[in-house]
C-alpha cells in the first residue's frame, strides 16, 4: 500500500475482525473505521465484546493465553496483525487507559516518566519537561505540581485516573484507548474526565468503551453499538458471541438509529 | 416478629428457639476446643522456654588453681604491668613463651622458634639488640620485658587469670534449684569447696560468644561455631538467592502457564521442598564433598590443607536444601503483583523484560526477601545434612573463608549435650539461647521488610 492511498481521515480501520478464546468465538466479523481526532464510543450490553474489540486495537489480547485474532486492523496503512509487527511498537503508538485506575506504586513523577524511560530517555531536563506537559495535558498539573514526589496511590480516584491518562500521553501516542475509564469514579470526577477527553481530542484520537449511555451521547462523535448473538442449538453460556450491530455518528445513533435493536437498547428496553 | 413473616417456613416458634439454642451450643463447643488447642501450644512453648532458661542461669562454684587472694596483697586489677609480668615470671616461667606466641607472634606457630625476633615481633616494641636472636635465645626475664612493654594491664590480667588462677566451674545448679534451694546450695558449696566462690552466673555472656571451642566448660565459647554458621549462611545466600529468584521469575513470568512441562516442574519443586534434609546431606556429600572435591576443597586456587568437607560444600548443600522454598515463596510473591500493573506497563509499550524489572520485581521484592529470610532461618537450624557433609565436631581454628573446615551452632549444641560433664549442659542451653536470638533477629527482619514493602503497594 502506498502513501497516497492512505486515508488521512481514518487512523485505524478494522476489517472483518473476529476474536477467539481457545476455540470459542468471542466476537465475530467486526468492521469499522476510527476517525482521526474524533472520539469513538463502543456501547452495548455486558458480554458483547466491546472491551475485546478495544484490546484488538493495541494487541493487548496477545497477553491473554489462548486468545486469537482473525482479520485485519489497518493502522496508517499497515496491518497491526502482520507477522513482522512487534506488539510492543503498536502499544507505544496506541496507548490505553484502564477501567480501574492503576498507577504504579511509585511517585507521581516516576509514574509519568515510566513510559519515556522505556523508550530510553534518561536526561533529567527532558523528563522534567515531559512530566510537566503530560500533567498539564491531563489537567492535573495544578493539583500536584508541588508534590511530584508523592506516591501516585495517595491521590483520589479521579486524580489517579487522570494520572493514568497523563502517563499514557507522556509517550505521545496517536490513539488513546479508554476501557470504561469512569466506571470507578463519582459523577464530578467523571465530568472532569469527559471535559479532558474533549481537550485531548485536539491532539489524539480517542476510543472509549462505556456502559453509560449518557456519557456516550455527551462525549463521543461516533458510536459503535455491539450486540449479542446466540446459537440456540447449544445450551449454556458457550453459545454467545458479540457482533457489531450498528456504527453511526453519535447524533444519528441516538436520535434515529438504523437498527431496531439499537433503538431498543438506547431506549432502555433491554441490556 | 409477626406471624406472617415466617409463615412459609414450616417450623414452630418453640422448635425454632430450641434449634437455635442447639446451634449456638455447637458453636460454643468448637470455640472452646480451639481455645484449648491454643492453650496447649502455649504450654508446650513455655515448657521449652523453661527448659532452656533453667539451664542457662543459676549458681555456680568457681574454684581456683591459685587463690587470687593469695597471689598478691592487692587485687590484680590494681597492679601495674611490670608487677603483673613479675607474677607470671615467678609462677609460670615455662609458659611465658606460649603467652608470647599466643598474644604477640606475627608468624605462623610452626616457625615461631625458628624465625628471628625481628620477624616474630614485627611492629612490636623490643630491644633492637635482640633483633637477630631467636625466641629460645632470650631469657625468661627478657621475654617478660617484652610482654610488659607490649600488652595492656587488662590483657596481662586476663593472661594471669587464664595461666595462674585458672578459674574453673566445679559445680553448677540450674535456675529453679538456685531460686528455691539457696540455703542448701550455700551449705554444700561451703562444705565441698571451702576456697571456692559461689556466684549467680549467666552462662550466656559476652565471653561465651567470643571464646573459641574449648574442652573445658568454663572457658568454652561459641565463636568458632558462630563464625561457621555465618560463613555458611553467606555461601547459602550467594548460591541460592540469584538462582531461586531467577527460577521463580522464569516459571511465573515466562514459562507457558498451562504447559505440561511447566506443571511437572512446579510439582517437582513443591515436592523437593518436602524432601527430608538428610537426603540433601547425602547428595551434598556425594556431589559437593566428593565429586567436586577439587573445587570445594579449594585445591583449584591452591588451598592444600583441606578435603571436600568445607564451608563451601556445606553452604552449597544448605543452599540446595532451601532453593525449593525460595522458588515457591518468590513465585507466590510474583503472583501477588496485580495484573493491572502489568497491563499498565504493557499498555505503555514496555517489553516483557522492562515490565518484569520495572514493575513486577519492585512490587514483589518485599515478599521475595521475606521468603528468603524465612528459608535462611530454616537453614541456620539444620543439623543433619551438615553432619553428613562432614562438619567437624571440634576444630581449634576459626573458619576464615569458603575452604575452611567448619562446625555450626546446632552441631555445637548437639556435641555439648552429648558430653558427660554436667557443665556442658549449661553451655548447650546458653548456645540455644544465642541461636534462638539469631533466629528471632532474622524473623523480625522478615516482618519489618514485609510491612515496609506492603505499605507502598
Amino acid at each position: 500500500m502506498t502513501e497516497a492511498m492512505i486515508d488521512t481521515k481514518i487512523t485505524v480501520e478494522l476489517k472483518h475482525v473476529s476474536v477467539y478464546y481457545d476455540s470459542k468465538i468471542a466476537v465475530s466479523d467486526v468492521s469499522l473505521p476510527i476517525e482521526r481526532n474524533k472520539i469513538t464510543a463502543f456501547i452495548g450490553p455486558s458480554g458483547c465484546g466491546k472491551t475485546t474489540v478495544l484490546r484488538v486495537l493495541n494487541r493487548m489480547n496477545d497477553l491473554i493465553e489462548g486468545a486469537r485474532v482473525e482479520g485485519e486492523a489497518i493502522f496508517n496503512g499497515k496491518n497491526l496483525y502482520d507477522p513482522n509487527v512487534d506488539p510492543v511498537q503498536v502499544r507505544r503508538y496506541i496507548g490505553m487507559v484502564f477501567q480501574k485506575p492503576n498507577p504504579f506504586p511509585k511517585s507521581i513523577y516516576d509514574n509519568i516518566a515510566y513510559g519515556p524511560r522505556l523508550l530510553g530517555i534518561k536526561d533529567r531536563a527532558t523528563l522534567d519537561h515531559i512530566v510537566e506537559t503530560s500533567l498539564r495535558g491531563a489537567a492535573l498539573w495544578d493539583e500536584v505540581k508541588s508534590d511530584l514526589k508523592k506516591s501516585g496511590l495517595a491521590l483520589s480516584g479521579g486524580q489517579q485516573q487522570r494520572l493514568c491518562i497523563a502517563r499514557t500521553i507522556a509517550v505521545e501516542p496517536e490513539i488513546i484507548l479508554m476501557d470504561e475509564p469512569c466506571s470507578a469514579l463519582d459523577p464530578i470526577a467523571t465530568q472532569r474526565i469527559e471535559e479532558l477527553m474533549r481537550e485531548l481530542q485536539e491532539r489524539y484520537t480517542i476510543v472509549i468503551v462505556t456502559h453509560n449511555m449518557q456519557q456516550a451521547q455527551r462525549a463521543s462523535d461516533y458510536c459503535a453499538f455491539f450486540s449479542i448473538r446466540k446459537d440456540e442449538t447449544v445450551v449454556g453460556k458457550e453459545n454467545r458471541w458479540g457482533i457489531l450491530a450498528e456504527f453511526n455518528s453519535t447524533e444519528k445513533l441516538f436520535s434515529d438509529p438504523d437498527q431496531q435493536e439499537t433503538r431498543d437498547y438506547i431506549s432502555g428496553r433491554f441490556g | 416478629m409477626s406471624e406472617h413473616m415466617v409463615s412459609n417456613i414450616p417450623v414452630k416458634r418453640e422448635d425454632f428457639e430450641e434449634n437455635l439454642r442447639r446451634r449456638q451450643f455447637t458453636g460454643l463447643v468448637w470455640q472452646r476446643l480451639f481455645f484449648i488447642a491454643n492453650v496447649s501450644t502455649m504450654v508446650i512453648l513455655l515448657a521449652i522456654a523453661y527448659n532452656i532458661i533453667n539451664g542457662a542461669f543459676g549458681y555456680v562454684v568457681f574454684t581456683y588453681a591459685v587463690d587470687p587472694e593469695e597471689l598478691s596483697e592487692r587485687p590484680i586489677s590494681e597492679l601495674s604491668e611490670p608487677e603483673l609480668v613479675d607474677l607470671l615470671l615467678q609462677k609460670v616461667p615455662r609458659r611465658l613463651r606460649v603467652v608470647l606466641r599466643d598474644n604477640l607472634s606475627q608468624v605462623p606457630n610452626n616457625v615461631f622458634t625458628q624465625e628471628p625476633i625481628s620477624a616474630v615481633l614485627k611492629g612490636k616494641t623490643f630491644d633492637p639488640e635482640w633483633a637477630d636472636l631467636k625466641v629460645n635465645d632470650l631469657t625468661d626475664a627478657q621475654i617478660a620485658q617484652i610482654l610488659s612493654d607490649n600488652l595492656t594491664q587488662e590483657e596481662i590480667a586476663f593472661i594471669i587469670r587464664r595461666q595462674i588462677i585458672q578459674p574453673n566451674i566445679s559445680q553448677s545448679w540450674n535456675l529453679v534449684e538456685s531460686l528455691l534451694n539457696r540455703s542448701e546450695i550455700e551449705r554444700i558449696a561451703a562444705e565441698k569447696y571451702p576456697k571456692g566462690d559461689l556466684v549467680f552466673y549467666s552462662w550466656v555472656n559476652l565471653d561465651f560468644i567470643t571464646n573459641p571451642i574449648s574442652s573445658n566448660a568454663t572457658n568454652a565459647g561459641l565463636r568458632t561455631a558462630l563464625l561457621g554458621t555465618l560463613w555458611i549462611m553467606l555461601v547459602v545466600v550467594v548460591a541460592s538467592f540469584p538462582i531461586g529468584i531467577a527460577a521463580a521469575i522464569y516459571l511465573q513470568e515466562y514459562a507457558p502457564q498451562d504447559s505440561r512441562i511447566t506443571q511437572i516442574i512446579e510439582t517437582n519443586i513443591r515436592n523437593l521442598a518436602g524432601v527430608p534434609s538428610i537426603i540433601y546431606g547425602m547428595l551434598g556429600l556425594a556431589v559437593f564433598a566428593r565429586v567436586l572435591e577439587y573445587y570445594t576443597s579449594g585445591r583449584f586456587v591452591g588451598v592444600t590443607d583441606t578435603n571436600g568437607r568445607t564451608v563451601l560444600s556445606a553452604g552449597l548443600t544448605l543452599g540446595l536444601l532451601i532453593l525449593p522454598t525460595i522458588i515457591i515463596n518468590a513465585q507466590e510473591a510474583l503472583k501477588a503483583v496485580p495484573s493491572s500493573l502489568r497491563d499498565a506497563s504493557y499498555g505503555l509499550g514496555a517489553t516483557k523484560w522492562q515490565t518484569v524489572t520495572g514493575v513486577v520485581l519492585p512490587n514483589a521484592i518485599g515478599g521475595i526477601l521475606t521468603g528468603i529470610i524465612l528459608a535462611m532461618s530454616r537453614a541456620i537450624g539444620e543439623t543433619a545434612p551438615l553432619i553428613v557433609v562432614g562438619a567437624s565436631t571440634f576444630i581449634g581454628i576459626d573458619p576464615n573463608g569458603p575452604f575452611s573446615k567448619f562446625t555450626v551452632v546446632p552441631i555445637q549444641i548437639y556435641q555439648w549435650t552429648s558430653r558427660p560433664e554436667l557443665e556442658f549442659k549449661n553451655t548447650a542451653a546458653a548456645a540455644i539461647i544465642v541461636l534462638i536470638a539469631l533466629l528471632l533477629l532474622l524473623n523480625s527482619a522478615a516482618i519489618y521488610l514485609r510491612n515496609r514493602y506492603s505499605m507502598r503497594i
